[in-house]
């Protein structure tokens, strides 16, 4: 049975736990002279996104030549993907040419389920990127760990978070969502009820619709990104309404309570669900998160295709 | 082995609208010459075993994409009527959404041909509007001088209500019946399942219960307005049901119709994200599914129909929300409906529902429902104890995608007879 990373919950707890612990060692791995050590020396990591992905891409490219893997790296456009093979085609070509782990980026939610399902019985190990709407988890344990490594206590228990925009559109909020509750913060979204999933009852956070009232006391103001194509769907007026009630502007930024601090995933519209001012602000960590991906990634990679816990390995 | 021999469906127990009793069926020429007990075996005759079963007048289905012409790799009307007589069905209605759709007298009668071979009778169904497109009306007048008896857009509602009322007002003359898929597109937007709590989880763009409801709503509303009858297609919500059933009670000429998906699944089938739950309308939560079945029960919904809809293995191996709605039906929708609405001892329900009501409701003979001497020797033998688990590779459709893979059903088709001819003898299709 191979070991997928397509939601947080394929790691449970324990799992979670496991690859922030083996994060540190690959932080530590990254300040080295020569930021790469032999740990997957061998092994093949086939990226296979269909689509765009700047940051996450090379972010897990770098995490598995850090760990002296081989990459493969495949782009699709969807426009020769419709006209070709079935989806199952190609990731069964990909899995011919000897792979231990396929990286997937797909605009459509559930992709990460379906390869892990076609590649039953193969030892390939399916790690999720990104899917549509539902899960990018990767982004939710970089989140983590990079509350953790700001926040003085170390762990999220506790904390209260609040992610601010368009929850319905974003994996990182479902991913974000459970993994912070799971790991004992209280979430709260922040939403026009347009950009909110129809039916999130169940759900382990509260809803507020009103950004000022939740800002006073808030550890984390996590912004999501808000794209201009909501506008002609009816979701909400326009961007400029938009910024003005759930953006993070200098004003609301100042009402922030001492060491709470601001992230958001990227691409940021500066302008729209945060101020250009406030982007640049010292606890506006969105930097930081950016460069905790690429050791979480390695972490991830890590733990997948060994198995090793972080007591028994050295690096 | 022809239609001219005789065949004696020999110690069963035949069921039709008059009720239920131990008799043998004697059929010859494609008639049912003689019902009773220890009626003499005709010289020559085939005797087939019909012990522990029941006998009654062969299915119909409604509602079938047979997918020929333009998607022949997907469906035959040769390997769809299989499938069909291998579920005891005996008519099946070919949906219009073809390549090219059956807007038009030429592709009528290109079905028609093509049918003559087929092992059911297939009533070919035509398009409300040219190319399914909702914008004009097709010619609905020449496609029923050829038999054609129902009209629908089925894959799409009409958008315009403006246009339904006239296809309804122009067809009454015409005898024929205007058939519905009830979704407003513009509220369904695009929605690839059941808009609700495994949509919100799953990430997945749903579409709410009320993209159906509402065009049951209107639909209803101009069955008030021009008189006319319509026929709801796949119903799938407690609400759609509840209206139908407020319709009815108020003399409304409505009349609807529930698929075994919809009587068994929910949309909780869809977290695995595997496209062989995909299919519109969606699968819904288990209140809609217990008010479907609650519905059939008490004669507001009408008749079960498949809504087969057979897709290749390809074409289903695309990302949930890119690969095509739709399941096969055919060959698992008796025993689904028998063992899910529990009717282990009634089966005059079960032949009502998937026979002579929906036979009714298309205004066939089949309508009668009745097994005796000079009716059309339509049959089939269902042995309702028989366990058997579905096969997909075994499936005689031309695809793949039963959502059933695997499930153990209970009842199972024995033998068919179409106009007289064994079609399905012992289970197995005899060509």
């Amino acid at each position: 049975m191979s070991a997928h990373l397509r939601c947080i919950d394929d790691l449970g707890r324990d799992g979670v736990d496991a690859v922030l612990k083996l994060t540190d060692s690959m932080v530590e791995v990254g300040r080295r002279e020569i930021p790469k050590v032999p740990a997957l020396r061998g092994r093949t990591v086939a990226s296979l996104f269909y689509e765009d992905s700047t940051r996450t891409r090379l972010s897990f490219e770098t995490a598995a030549k850090r760990l002296s893997a081989d990459t493969m790296s495949f782009t699709l456009a969807s426009s020769s993907v419709k006209k070709g093979e079935s989806l199952r085609d190609t990731v069964l070509t990909i899995e011919a040419m000897g792979v231990d782990a396929i990286v997937v980026r797909h605009a459509s939610s559930g992709v990460p389920w379906q390869l892990a399902r076609w590649l039953e019985g193969s030892g390939v190990s399916v790690l999720n990127a990104g899917d549509g709407w539902h899960e990018h988890p990767t982004q939710a344990l970089l989140d983590v760990y990079t509350i953790c490594g700001e926040h003085k206590a170390g762990s999220l228990e506790g904390l209260r978070i609040a992610i601010v925009g368009d929850v319905k559109h974003s994996r990182v909020a479902r991913s974000d969502v459970f993994c912070f509750a799971m790991l004992g913060a209280s979430v709260v979204l922040v939403a026009p009820p347009t950009l909110l999933p129809p039916a999130i009852e169940g759900w382990p956070c509260e809803v507020a619709h009103d950004l000022d009232e939740v800002l006073g006391d808030v550890d984390v103001c996590y912004l999501l990104r808000m794209q201009a194509e909501r506008t002609t769907e009816a979701l909400v007026p326009s961007l400029r309404e938009y910024a003005a009630v759930y953006g993070l502007d200098r004003r609301r930024a100042q009402r922030l309570p001492a060491g709470a601090i601001v992230m958001h995933p990227g691409p940021m519209n500066r302008g729209v669900e945060i101020a250009p001012e406030v982007a640049d602000l010292p606890n506006a960590v969105i930097t930081r998160q950016v460069a905790n991906g690429v050791a979480v990634r390695m972490a991830v990679l890590f733990h997948l295709l060994t198995g090793q816990a972080h007591e028994e390995v050295r690096f | 082995m022809d239609a001219t021999s005789s065949v004696v469906l020999q110690g069963g127990t035949v069921v039709d609208r008059t009720g239920a009793r131990r008799a043998d069926v004697v059929v010859r020429e494609g008639v049912v010459v003689a019902v009773g007990l220890e009626v003499p075996v005709p010289d020559g005759a085939r005797v087939l075993d019909c012990g522990g079963c029941w006998v009654g007048p062969g299915l119909v289905d409604l509602h079938t994409h047979l997918r020929q012409p333009g998607r022949e790799e997907a469906e035959t009307i040769e390997s769809g009527s299989r499938a069909a007589a291998l579920g005891g069905y005996t008519t099946v209605v070919a949906m219009p959404n073809t390549t090219p759709p059956i807007d038009s007298a030429g592709v009528v009668r290109e079905i028609v041909a093509l049918a003559a071979k087929a092992l059911c009778t297939v009533e070919v169904s035509g398009a409300i509007t040219v190319g399914r497109a909702g914008e004009r009306l097709a010619p609905m007048a020449e496609l029923a001088g050829l038999g054609v008896r129902l009209f629908t857009d089925d894959g799409s509602g009409v958008q315009d209500g403006r246009l339904m009322r006239r296809a309804l007002e122009y067809a009454r003359p015409l005898g024929v019946l205007l058939a519905e898929h009830c979704e407003d597109e513009a509220l369904a937007a695009g929605g690839v399942m059941h808009e609700g709590e495994w949509s919100s989880r799953m990430g997945v763009p749903g579409q709410p219960a009320e993209a159906e409801e509402v065009m049951v709503m209107r639909d209803i509303a101009l069955a008030r307005l021009t008189g006319a009858r319509v026929h709801l297609q796949h119903l799938s919500t407690a609400r759609s049901v509840g209206l139908v059933r407020e319709a009815k009670a108020a003399g409304l000429r409505v009349t609807c119709e529930a698929t075994p998906h919809h009587l068994t699944l929910t949309d909780e089938a869809c977290r695995g994200f595997d496209t062989v739950f995909r299919v519109n309308p969606p699968l819904r939560p288990a209140a809609d599914r217990d008010a479907v079945q609650a519905g059939l029960l008490d004669g507001t919904v009408d008749a079960v129909a498949t809504d087969h809809a057979p897709h290749d293995q390809e074409a289903k191996e695309q990302p949930f929300d890119q690969a095509p709605p739709g399941m096969l039906g055919l060959e698992t929708a008796m025993a689904l409906t028998l063992g899910q609405l529990g009717l282990g001892d009634d089966p005059q329900t079960l032949f009502a529902l998937l026979s002579w009501q929906p036979g009714a409701v298309l205004g066939l003979d089949a309508g009668a429902g009745l097994v005796a001497e000079g009716t059309t020797a339509d049959l089939c033998a269902i042995d309702p104890g028989e366990r058997w688990v579905v096969d997909p590779a075994r499936l005689a459709s031309r695809s793949r995608n039963t959502p059933y893979a695997g499930r153990e059903l209970v009842g199972r088709v024995r033998h068919t007879l179409h106009q007289g001819e064994p079609v399905v003898l012992d289970q197995e299709a005899q060509r």
